[in-house]
């Protein structure tokens, strides 16, 4: 499978729309153990790069994932901007030249995307974060780089996302809750289910 | 004689406003820049905003930058990975008001960054009672 920029594009329109729909569920989600600005926060910032992208052309792959991520930055003002930022502009990096990619080289990109996050963030696994998803998605596309299966990554971005409801806050603002923010999905973590299922759903060569 | 630069971040605008104006007072010759909110007046950070605090008050005896809550760490953390001299500019780990207050009084006096941070960093065990 080759991936291109119209593919990049297509994935990132539709999250933004994804975004814009879910604003106040995911205000909901941070309004019980965050700050409340989670929904607002992602429904902005990929509004701008909404537009950034549709009326740029791009002939490279490192500069589409390098605007969004630069855009986020500037755009949205809690931890989620420099997180999903430097997510972006990791990926970048990897796929600086490139036309086209490969799963495996989106892989490379999405591993990169994944440490810049946790050196950013210094989240670990379970800690109630964007991390309990991201990092089981990039490990089944490092184990499975031939053979993905796009429905296999929805499925298990949504259950990892569900699966934050049962663990308690280390991280962020809902760490201050301590044991009372268990009982809640975190909404990173659910943005993040958000990212890989729409991403899922333009490889699976699905639109909405 | 040049001074340790200091740096406030805060997720509120007015926050680091009042700090600056109280901090001004006490020592007006030592350079002290804020960043606060987000580019459009709102709750938050922004990392482009805390590159250009840095800069505003860069000199060779270095920036220390005090900050209030969660995101403001990283945003500071990825502007210092944006700037040269990278090894100039450093974060105490200190509550904003005590900290900058005696990090302030710190840098008046000429000291290093060293000591500096190590004033502010002293703040975190004032008994204010």
């Amino acid at each position: 499978m080759e991936i291109g920029v119209e593919e990049i594009k297509q994935w990132l329109q539709q999250l933004s729309q994804t975004l814009q729909n879910k604003k106040e569920y995911l205000t909901d989600l941070d309004q019980a153990i965050g700050d409340g600005d989670h929904g607002l926060n992602m429904a902005r910032g990929f509004k701008e790069v909404s537009v950034k992208i549709e009326n740029t052309s791009y002939t490279d792959l490192g500069l589409i994932f390098k605007d969004t991520g630069m855009t986020l930055l500037t755009k949205v003002g809690g931890a989620s901007g420099p997180l999903y930022g430097t997510a972006f502009i990791k990926c970048a990096t990897v796929l600086t030249g490139k036309v086209t990619m490969n799963v495996s080289e989106l892989t490379d990109a999405l591993e990169a995307a994944l440490n810049g996050i946790q050196a950013r963030g210094k989240a670990n696994l379970f800690d109630k974060t964007m991390i309990d998803v991201w990092e089981p998605v990039v490990s089944y596309l490092k184990d499975h780089k031939d053979s993905v299966d796009w429905e296999d990554v929805m499925r298990l971005s949504n259950e990892k996302m569900e699966a934050t409801k049962d663990l308690e806050a280390k991280k962020g603002r809902a760490s201050y809750l301590g044991k009372r923010s268990i009982g809640f999905i975190d909404p990173g973590a659910t943005s993040s289910a958000y990212f890989f299922t729409e991403l899922s759903k333009v490889l699976k060569g699905v639109s909405k | 004689m040049s001074y340790v630069g200091i740096v406030l971040l805060s997720h509120s605008y007015d926050l680091v406003k009042g700090l600056e104006s109280l901090l001004k007072q006490i020592q007006p010759n030592v350079p002290l820049a804020i960043a606060g909110g987000t580019d459009n007046g709102e709750i938050g950070t922004d990392v482009f905003k805390v590159k250009n605090a840095i800069n505003s008050v860069f000199s060779d005896k270095g920036v220390v930058i005090l900050f209030d809550l969660g995101s403001a760490l990283i945003n500071a953390e990825l502007a210092i990975e944006m700037l040269e001299a990278d090894d100039k500019i450093k974060i105490a780990d200190a509550p904003l008001i005590e900290g900058s207050y005696a990090a302030i009084i710190e840098s008046g006096c000429g000291s290093s960054i060293t000591d500096v941070i190590l004033a502010a960093e002293g703040a975190r065990s004032l008994q204010k009672l």
